[in-house]
């Protein structure tokens, strides 16, 4: 009546009852290593970060991108002449700056998520995050201070 | 039985035999012959109208007494035999084989994210060390009263979905969350802690929302709705972790 579909393993002979074949532990098992618990709200404040950044960002990003491909000429129009002119008002440099740091922080902590959540192992998920912070320091560090020491008679 | 209507249509009736063959495909571990899981398969005569669980007692008490699996009442309520089914979480006791396409072969599997120890049985204790960690019991300050706890109907209406959990694990192991790092508290304990948060003669709802607002605790849910297709009693389990972030949203601010 019954039939094996994938051929019985060879090693039948390797455990036995007193023996028996190692089980994987348990995820939630409290041991030593198990962190403690964090008492802060930084994944509360996390959370909303990523929603009320959205939100903002939904209107930044969309406002980006219309003003630099769609209007007025399109993606040809954009230069040095052209981003020179924008960042000499001071609104067009605190909308970039504004979408800079949001835009990072919130696919950075995306990532965060994404990595808490796949990383298999402590290593890897250390240092992926590691790398992740790097990035993303550099990154808003960087940007800010071409954003603040722009100078368009450079050569 | 001697019911004349039926003794009337009989032959025609009792020729047809109700009875369909089966194929069961499940997936068998015993730590005492090998390290690997493996997929065996049963065909059983059975009635298009019976439960999976009939199926799985018929292989064990026909054709393979080695065959291990939890179940109890029978009956869909002490949440003993969630089990994957077709790949799906569900509750073997209360899946119809006339429900899931008997035509092919139906895979049995134990629910992922727990420690298969034989065939069908998981350990349970890691989901139930995340159900205790949120004190699922009524925790009230002063002195008791005379009477019972007197409760409006709107009061008990709002956390009436979160009362209905039987804690079969259907949920919490459907979750890829707790697949990946089962620290994660899981939709189980966040439903039971969501029945005492919102229940009005309950005075620790800071504290458990406190022990929610960890770092493995709601804010890992992201929200595929895993769980509430899993729940067997059709509560609304992602509606209900929801809830849990916005009191402890409004909480703050």
């Amino acid at each position: 009546m019954s039939a094996e579909t994938t051929p019985a393993v060879s090693d039948v002979s390797l455990y036995d009852v007193d023996n028996p074949a190692p089980l994987i532990e348990a995820p939630r098992k409290r041991t030593k290593k198990t962190p403690k618990s964090t008492r802060t709200n930084f994944e509360l404040y996390g959370w909303l970060f990523m929603r009320l950044s959205g939100i903002v960002l939904v209107v930044l990003v969309l406002g980006h991108l219309l003003i630099q491909l769609v209007l007025d000429g399109g993606v040809s129009k954009v230069g040095f002449a052209f981003v020179a002119g924008r960042w000499a008002s001071p609104f067009w440099q605190a909308w970039d700056l504004i979408m800079l740091w949001l835009a990072m922080l919130h696919g950075a902590n995306g990532l965060r998520t994404v990595i808490n959540d796949y990383a298999e192992r402590d290593n890897t998920r250390f240092w992926l995050k590691m790398l992740l912070y790097t990035a993303t320091v550099f990154t808003v560090l960087l940007g800010t201070l071409v954003i603040f020491t722009f100078d368009p008679n450079i050569r | 039985m001697a019911t004349p209507t039926l003794e009337k249509a009989g032959t025609a009736a009792q020729d047809a035999s109700p009875y369909i063959t089966v194929t069961f495909r499940i997936r068998r571990f015993n730590p005492e012959v090998s390290a690997e899981a493996t997929w065996q398969d049963f065909e059983v005569e059975i009635d298009p109208k019976e439960r999976v669980l009939d199926g799985l007692h018929k292989i064990k008490w026909d054709l393979d007494g080695t065959l291990t699996f939890r179940r109890s009442c029978a009956h869909g309520i002490c949440g003993s035999d969630a089990m994957r089914i077709n790949g799906r979480n569900r509750l073997a006791c209360k899946t119809l084989i006339k429900d899931i396409n008997p035509a092919k072969p139906i895979t049995v599997e134990p629910i992922k994210g727990l420690t298969v120890l034989k065939d069908l049985v998981v350990d349970m204790e890691p989901f139930f060390q995340a159900y205790r960690d949120v004190m699922p019991f009524l925790i009230t300050k002063g002195n008791e009263p005379t009477r019972e706890r007197l409760q409006s109907a709107e009061d008990r209406e709002r956390f009436d979905d979160t009362t209905k959990c039987i804690l079969c694990a259907a949920c919490t192991s459907s979750c890829p969350v707790f697949w990946n790092d089962g620290q994660y508290f899981g939709p189980a304990a966040i439903v039971n802690a969501h029945r005492f948060i919102f229940d009005s003669r309950d005075e620790a709802g800071e504290q458990r929302l406190e022990i929610l607002n960890d770092k493995d605790g709601v804010w890992r849910c992201r929200t595929t709705f895993n769980c509430t297709d899993a729940c067997p009693r059709g509560i609304e389990v992602t509606k209900a972790i929801q809830e849990v972030k916005r009191a402890l949203i409004t909480r703050r601010f």
